[in-house]
């Protein structure tokens, strides 16, 4: 027996396991009715959830983003400023916030694929449940318990095939969000220890706060060589030179010995 | 002859590839001892029949014929799904 057909036996006896019957064939339309709008609920639950998921993981996707260019502009500010180490330091941080990244657009790529799945799937299963609710009541008007039994055991098994699919699709994409929620759950926990920096700025990690000291010291050079400019004259290119100079703590031009 | 590929919906397929598509049937139960012919065998089976078949309408309730695994199924998930019930021994 090929593949197929095992599992389209196991499929079927599963997805008819899911409806049960009641003694008046009539009254199991309606239970199995209820059933269907339970299902189709939980299906429409499961298509926000898994969106919710999804806008958590870009806004994580873009604060991770924001970090990064963050540290390349870090590292692009430290190399004008002669300090290599820092500029090092700066672009390893990026690069592992990248790997970090790649992770993340696949798992966003995935949570899309599952949202847009199971959006199909309630639109199915919705368009499925309306035709199963006219032939029940078309059946139920129609035929006695006793004859009814052949018609409803069509519409059965129809609807139940849905049901099971849809009932798997629904697990599934459970199972994918309660894993992204836990992956989400831990970033944010990283972001918020600052072991990827904070994105929010509302702290200053290490690189940031050399960078403006540096700048700071060469603003107070700036100024202090445009200064001597107006007074003196022509002392105004060693002072550019010391601003731009590799050390941070280079010694400003004494003033005093060169006026 | 209705052709369900899970997630996915139902295709009527004309008879005359059935043939075809047991071939490729035959292809995905031997790929299923080995995990990296898997999805290639899986996603040919799925395309012949997305190629072949005419998608049903969603609201038509009808019986499948053959209940085909989803596109992104996992060999694992695949054989879990066929040894739930003990048909397959390990």
């Amino acid at each position: 027996m090929g593949m197929w057909q095992r599992f389209t036996m196991i499929f079927k006896s599963k997805a008819n396991k899911a409806l049960d019957r009641a003694e008046d064939p009539r009254e199991t339309l309606d239970y199995s009715y209820e059933k269907q709008l339970e299902l189709l609920q939980k299906v429409r639950r499961g298509v926000a959830d898994v969106a919710t998921s999804r806008k958590r993981l870009e806004l994580q996707i873009g604060q991770l983003d924001q970090q990064s260019a963050k540290l390349e502009s870090q590292a692009k500010a430290a190399l004008s400023q002669g300090r290599e180490d820092l500029a090092r330091e700066a672009l390893t941080r990026r690069s592992a916030l990248t790997v970090q990244l790649q992770d993340l657009h696949a798992q966003l790529a995935g949570l899309q694929d599952q949202e847009e799945k199971l959006t199909q799937a309630s639109q199915r299963l919705q368009a499925k449940v309306e035709s199963f609710r006219t032939k029940k009541e078309t059946i139920k008007a129609t035929y006695s318990a006793a004859e009814a039994q052949t018609k409803i055991n069509e519409a059965f098994s129809g609807i139940s095939e849905e049901l099971g699919d849809v009932g798997l699709a629904i697990q599934r994409a459970e199972d994918k969000t309660q894993a992204m929620q836990a992956r989400a759950g831990a970033i944010d926990e990283l972001l918020a220890s600052g072991a990827l920096d904070d994105a929010t700025g509302t702290t200053k990690d290490s690189i940031t706060a050399e960078l403006e000291r540096m700048s700071s010291n060469s603003e107070v050079e700036d100024t202090l060589a445009a200064m001597k400019a107006e007074i003196g004259g022509g002392t105004a290119s060693p002072a550019v030179e010391a601003a731009g100079a590799p050390a941070v703590e280079a010694p400003a031009p004494k003033p005093a010995q060169e006026s | 002859m209705i052709v369900r590929i899970m997630g996915e919906g139902q295709y009527r397929v004309d008879d005359v590839v059935i043939e075809r598509l047991n071939e490729l049937d035959d292809a995905l139960e031997e790929a299923l001892a080995d995990e990296a012919a898997f999805p290639a065998a899986l996603s040919a089976l799925l395309s012949a029949v997305r190629m072949e078949g005419e998608q049903l309408a969603d609201d038509e309730l009808v019986t499948s014929d053959v209940v085909l695994p989803s596109g992104d199924a996992t060999v694992d998930e695949v054989r879990a799904l066929l040894t739930d019930e003990g048909l397959i021994p390990d």
